[in-house]
């Protein structure tokens, strides 16, 4: 692959502060919930199934019609639609019958909250008890109960499978090379099964929609949204309604990390509005609505068969995942996709053999969390790789710097591999963590140990997935920035803005993301997820920059009688290199420039418009699962972390994680340093702690009480960051996104340590207390 | 539902209001006084997003009714600020890049905030323990905690 020319750059690389933090710590950053509607704001309260599958005979709304304040009630009826994103399983309110504890069964429009609770208790169903599966290995075995009877008549996405009159809503198939043949060739062989929960997302904002039916038609919805243009879209297809007449406006997110991605209860408030026309309707989820009632992160039984020659080289992978994608599957097929043309991990295999299996139960609704099947898949692929280097006597690092995947090497989808520094990652956290080196514990009953795991992901996505952008001027030479991507918290106003000023030759004060993201005013972008703003919408937000600039470069050549390539634009002003002429930006973005003579006036508003779309993008062959540019890209990394076990109470404490991760080009360094800590800490709290409990489809632990989340107290003291930079040749500057795969290593790379430390394995994550602690008393 | 007359200082301004006897601090603050930089993230006193000063002392204010402020004295983060100046620790925020999605913040700033007040030079633990009842799922702690240690000078 050819060399990048590294690009001398002002603005982008270096870590400029976050262009909302000065709002965010004064409280003026205004969040959905935050959203001033006076009087006129009506409240909406959803009545669930308290059933994790059941048939609903009838719905008794009379008593709660009566009730002071209820204005209206909907259910089912009012919402016939079909809604998902890659295949429409689902509807707004549950139709004949529920399929998971939680499905929204009738919603109550009331003057209060207090109101629409009441009004919502009082309204009586009758359900008939359907048989339930709660595991997505029994769900896929002959005679389980069938959650979808109708899914062979869905709307489905063409590169998903479904399998009608079945449970399996998506089965993606690798077949490459002789996996028999190459596993005859093989010294050693292990097999394993690796089983990963459900969690949940747990952004500290949970969910709010509020929804206004103008009398137009038109309907407004403001919400905590990852994806305003794919709720526009999603939202209108199921409510049969034209997309332009849905207006979504998305404010900043008080964190998402997947699950304000798609539409899951942003279609009640819209079709409780519809009830009451003027009137804005509010939905806002609580705290234990959140833990199952939007989407969790799919749970997975990965079933894996592994083999290397005796000199430690990996022939052959063979894997079944089982993915519990919950009662309704619309988004979640795709991490079945995703998981299965990544089945590898970071490594060259020449042979391998995959079936990933997308399967309803009727457990809550699965759905895209920061990895996208990466975590999961690399809880089971991190710690087989760390057993075959042991079975082979090898070191662990050593063993992964022979296998990991290269650049020109073919990836397991079929693609050749592009430029990549995951063996820089590999060395840099070795280095970081003292590998090799073995510090004694800090007490007589703790343990001490370390592990490594590296990871890759690319953004999984439609290959039509699209990005917009604008740049448009004020009077005094500012500009605002139209982006159609959310700020979430990663900082991608900031990196957006950075690269606008580089390219236009202004300082970072002179530009204004024009926000909220509102559908009517605001450019197109596919959904905020995948970690593809940085690379996808900078692309965009580049070449507006770039089309606005030469607008303007032609427009001063013009009036001075200069070519554009002698020009340039620089602190606000555009210069000539010849000439040694400048003219502010502010005399002529707007009002153009008179010509020499004042003889006639040239120019007028710049506008610069970007787009971009990674058009080359290839299917992947239903068979095999091969094609030639099946994704984007790659973006790989590395973890190693130390930490010491207390043999007492079976506690696991982080002392120290090393993180190395290649994003091509760092626009904000410092951003990226933030991305990986949050995510480090976030894998750790997955492997550590969580799980929602289920049981029989029934949560048990949906508060944060129950459900503990990494504090101040459990956090690592010192994460060591490192960024390395190999250019991508479809990326802005060369960057390539990072938001989500720095949790993907640290879950199996503390696992990796923990069993350094008491030589023991976990097949199944979190790693609780509670856990080691028996299995250290088993094991004594 | 008795509703009552209350009289309390929130940022320095005195406010006289009438609530409701079930109604907390967080809805008077949020719902009444459109003060909206205290976030409600649970409701339920599990996460810290609603902390608030109730008399200089950090309180979870989704916990405290309406009524029991009558005649306190309440800073919020819309009050952190003085003279068009940051309190030292927005600014540190912002310098440390201790800021995400900014959904725990004002909660974080009002805890480390009643922190400062008491123990102007925290250990880096005292800070951890001091935050441990503000869940923040963007950030990894890190850089708040160092946020917090900055400012502390
Ligand atoms: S909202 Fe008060 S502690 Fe969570
Ligand atoms: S910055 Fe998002 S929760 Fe703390």
């Amino acid at each position: 692959m050819m060399g990048r020319q590294v690009e001398q750059t002002r603005v982008v690389g270096t870590s400029v502060p976050r262009v909302d933090a000065l709002e965010k710590v004064t409280g003026a950053a205004r969040f959905t919930d935050d959203l001033q509607f006076g009087p006129d704001l009506l409240f909406g309260r959803v009545v669930r199934s308290p059933h994790a599958h059941a048939r609903i005979v009838s719905i008794d709304t009379a008593a709660a019609l009566q009730m002071p304040g209820v204005r209206a009630i909907i259910t089912g009826a009012d919402t016939p639609g079909f809604i998902g994103l890659y295949l429409r399983d689902r509807h707004i309110l549950a139709t004949d019958r529920v399929r998971q504890v939680g499905d929204p069964v009738a919603g109550v429009i009331a003057s209060t909250e207090q109101a629409a609770e009441d009004g919502a208790r009082a309204i009586r169903v009758e359900y008939e008890l359907l048989p339930g599966v709660f595991d997505p290995f029994e769900a896929v075995q002959a005679g389980a109960p069938l959650i979808h009877p109708d899914l062979g008549s869905y709307d489905v996405a063409s590169f998903l499978y479904p399998r009608p009159g079945t449970n399996i809503s998506h089965h993606f198939r690798i077949r490459k090379g002789d996996v028999d043949g190459a596993f005859g060739r093989c010294d050693t062989i292990l097999e394993d099964t690796y089983r990963a929960p459900q969690i949940q997302h747990v952004p500290i904002e949970t969910h709010v929609a509020i929804a206004r039916w103008e009398q137009t038609g038109e309907v407004t919805l403001w919400s905590a949204t990852q994806s305003p243009f794919a709720q526009r879209s999603m939202i209108a297809a199921a409510m049969g309604i034209e997309p332009g007449n849905v207006r979504v406006i998305g404010n900043y997110i008080g964190g998402g990390f997947g699950c304000k991605a798609g539409v899951t209860m942003e279609g009640l408030a819209v079709a409780m509005a519809r009830r009451v026309p003027g009137r804005p309707v509010k939905v806002r989820l609580t705290r234990e609505e959140e833990f199952f009632c939007s989407f969790v992160r799919q749970a997975l039984v990965a079933k894996v068969k592994i083999g290397a020659t005796r000199e430690g080289k990996v022939l052959a992978l063979q894997v079944e995942y089982y993915w519990d994608g919950g009662a309704y599957t619309e988004y979640g097929t795709n991490i079945t996709r995703a998981a299965g043309y990544s089945s590898t991990g970071p490594y060259f295999v020449p042979s391998v053999m995959t079936d990933s299996y997308c399967v309803y139960t009727n457990n809550p609704t699965g759905g895209p969390m920061r990895g996208f099947g990466m975590p999961e898949i690399h809880w089971s692929i991190e710690q087989v790789m760390d057993r075959l280097a042991e079975k082979l006597g090898m070191d662990r690092v050593q063993f992964r710097l022979l296998n990991c995947i290269r650049e020109g090497q073919e990836t397991v989808s079929g693609m050749t591999m592009h430029a990549t520094g995951l063996s820089q990652c590999i060395k840099r956290v070795a280095k970081d963590i003292q590998w090799g080196e073995k510090e004694p514990p800090s007490a007589p009953h703790k343990l001490r140990g370390k592990g490594i795991a590296i990871m890759w992901k690319a953004p999984a996505m439609p290959r039509n997935a699209a990005s917009e952008a604008w740049v448009v001027f004020n009077e005094d030479g500012t500009f605002n920035l139209g982006v159609g991507g959310q700020e979430l918290g990663q900082g991608s106003f900031t990196v957006a803005a950075q690269m606008a000023a580089e390219v236009l030759g202004v300082p970072m004060d002179r530009v204004r993301v024009a926000r909220p993201v509102d559908t009517r005013y605001s450019p197109y972008e596919w959904q905020t997820v995948a970690s593809r703003l940085t690379w996808s919408m900078g692309n965009a937000v580049r070449a507006a920059a770039t089309d606005a600039r030469k607008q303007i470069l032609d427009l001063v050549g013009r009036c001075w009688g200069e070519t554009p390539a002698d020009l340039d634009i620089r602190n606000g002003e555009v210069i000539s290199y010849k000439s040694e002429r400048s003219v502010g930006l502010d005399k002529l973005v707007i009002c153009g420039l008179s010509m020499p003579g004042d003889r006639e006036l040239i120019g007028g508003p710049i506008m610069g418009r970007g787009r971009f779309m990674p058009t080359y993008v290839t299917d992947l062959d239903k068979e095999t699962g091969q094609g030639t540019h099946g994704m984007v890209h790659y973006t790989t990394g590395a973890e190693a972390v130390e930490l010491e076990v207390d043999t007492a109470t079976g506690q696991v404490e982080v002392l120290r994680v090393a993180a190395a991760f290649d994003v091509g080009k760092a626009i904000n360094p410092e951003l990226v340093k933030a991305q990986i800590e949050g995510g480090v800490v976030q894998g750790m709290s997955s492997g550590l702690f969580e799980a929602l409990r289920l049981k029989n489809g029934e949560p048990l632990n949906s508060s944060f009480v129950d459900y503990r989340i990494v504090t101040t107290l459990d956090a690592p003291q010192e994460i060591i960051t490192a960024v390395v930079e190999t250019a991508q040749d479809d990326g802005p500057w060369g960057a390539r996104g990072v938001g989500e795969h720095t949790m993907v290593p640290t879950a199996p790379a503390i696992a990796n340590a923990i069993y350094d430390a008491i030589g023991i394995r976990f097949n199944e994550m979190p790693l609780t207390a509670e856990k080691i602690y028996l299995a250290l008393a088993h094991k004594a | 539902m008795a509703t009552h007359s209350i009289t309390l200082t929130v940022n320095g301004a005195k406010e006289q209001v009438d609530v409701a006897s079930n109604w907390t601090l967080l809805q008077l603050l949020r719902d009444r006084l459109a003060l909206t930089g205290t976030k409600n993230g649970c409701s339920a006193g599990e996460c810290g997003a609603c902390t608030v000063l109730l008399n200089g002392e950090p309180v979870n204010s989704c916990l405290v009714l309406a009524v029991e402020a009558d005649g306190a004295n309440v800073v919020t983060v819309e009050g952190l600020a003085h003279d068009g100046q940051l309190d030292p620790l927005q600014q540190a925020f912002i310098d440390e890049g201790a800021v995400q999605c900014g959904f725990c913040t004002p909660g974080m700033l009002l805890s480390a905030r009643a922190l400062l007040t008491r123990n102007p030079h925290p250990s880096e633990r005292e800070i951890r323990q001091a935050l441990v009842g503000n869940l923040c799922r963007c950030t990894g702690y890190a850089r708040i905690v160092r946020a917090v240690q900055k400012a502390a000078g």
